[in-house]
């Protein structure tokens, strides 16, 4: 990838710490925080803008024939087991519990409770957990013989992560709308770099300056070392990346190619049986969305007319 | 000697690396990845390893390259000390 790697010359960072960004945001009532890091409220200025992110990003689609999907922010168990995230990233898994007692058992609960004890003891795993990632609620409804030409998706929703952060770009829950393929190796490679550059053309548009770079996911321990030089090396994934801070570049979108992984993992295959690969491209429309009030400010009337017209304000 | 790592290298690689090819078409110093091996793929020829020879791989030895071929991932485990890894006692 041309992009990656090359020198040039950045535009300042707006803010010097993420603290100094999360009280601009605080005091301009972008967002408003809650008890627990990385979980804020947003304003209803933050909604528009994230829409209009959504529709802008919607804009740049061309497969015209994919299927669109908004998830909701919970996805069946079973299907989230065979994306393997427990194995490669169980330090930032959701899991949800419910109470599937009667009356006796809600008085034990309440007994605990009350006595200051552990009272989740008392739920068990319910059939959905949260997704933590966009794409992983799509790949098991998909029918298993993958065409020679491919399939194209696309999916929004909401994403879990629990990395617990001061840093109002690490959001425990965040949105991001993605376009996915699955095909050959080389229909999947060829969406992914096509909409790396698609998508550094797109955010440009909104005034971020932006770039891309060679990428690895945060694996788990161990085996997730060698994931994650494996991936780098392999230049598996690219972040499109803004400096919002001068602590570190914000990573606002991504590109992505899995290889085998999911097709393996959901028996999605190819006419000659062999496991189908895909690829994806995530716009983070939280991230974004932040972006744009760390790099134009909290007042969304001085924005650039152009920006605001691209986001339809 | 050689031959029976060099069998056992194979054996886990038919099991566990997915390849999109015959393992007895390939040389020993054939690229594992250019014959469909994945990033995943690897690691659980990696961890395969390790149960098989009873070792535990140190964290510079973690990487692509490492993998690559029959005949690297020989070197590697010659180079834990595997009886019979070493070319040279072929």
């Amino acid at each position: 990838m041309s992009v990656a790697g090359e020198q040039v010359e950045r535009t300042p960072a707006p803010y010097a710490t993420p603290d100094d960004l999360r009280e601009a945001l605080v005091d301009g009532g972008v967002i408003h925080l809650t008890a627990v890091d990385g979980v804020h409220h947003r304003s209803w200025a933050w909604e528009r803008v994230l829409r209009g992110v959504e529709g802008h990003v919607m804009g740049k689609r061309v497969a015209t024939h994919a299927t669109q999907r908004w998830f909701p922010p919970i996805m069946p168990r079973e299907e989230f087991l065979k994306t393997d995230y427990v194995r490669s990233f169980p330090d930032l898994v959701g899991s949800i519990d419910v109470f599937t007692g009667g009356d006796k058992e809600h008085r034990a609960l309440l007994e605990v409770l009350e006595q200051g004890g552990d009272w989740t003891a008392h739920l068990t795993p319910a059939e959905v957990v949260l997704p933590s990632s966009v794409c992983h609620p799509l790949y098991g409804t998909l029918a298993q013989d993958v065409p020679a030409e491919g399939v194209d998706e696309e999916c929004s929703g909401w994403s879990f992560r629990h990395e617990p952060s001061l840093d109002p770009a690490r959001m425990q829950i965040f949105r991001i709308y993605e376009f996915v393929r699955i095909g050959t190796p080389e229909q999947s490679l060829a969406h992914r770099d096509d909409w790396l550059q698609r998508g550094l053309a797109a955010l440009t548009e909104l005034g971020l300056p932006v770039r891309s770079e060679a990428a690895n996911d945060p694996f788990f321990g161990r085996v997730g070392r060698m994931l994650a030089a494996n991936q780098l090396e392999s230049a598996l994934k690219y972040e499109m990346c803004v400096d919002l801070t001068e602590v570190r570049p914000t990573a606002i979108g991504s590109s992505n190619y899995h290889e085998d992984h999911f097709g393996h993992t959901f028996g999605l295959h190819l006419a000659d049986g062999t496991p189908a690969h895909s690829a994806c491209i995530g716009f983070g429309l939280d991230r974004i969305t932040l972006a744009l009030f760390a790099v134009h400010g909290t007042d969304l009337d001085a924005w650039p007319e152009e920006v605001r017209s691209a986001l339809a304000l | 000697m050689t031959q029976s790592v060099t069998d056992t290298i194979r054996g886990l690689l038919a099991e566990h690396a997915r390849l999109g090819v015959d393992v007895s078409s390939l040389s020993d110093t054939d690229d594992l990845y250019g014959a469909g091996m994945t990033s995943h793929a690897s690691v659980t020829v990696m961890l395969a390893c390790e149960d098989e020879w009873d070792l535990e791989f140190p964290q510079q030895m973690l990487k692509k390259s490492t993998f690559a071929s029959i005949a690297n991932i020989r070197d590697a485990l010659s180079e834990l000390g595997v009886d019979g890894a070493s070319v040279a006692s072929a």
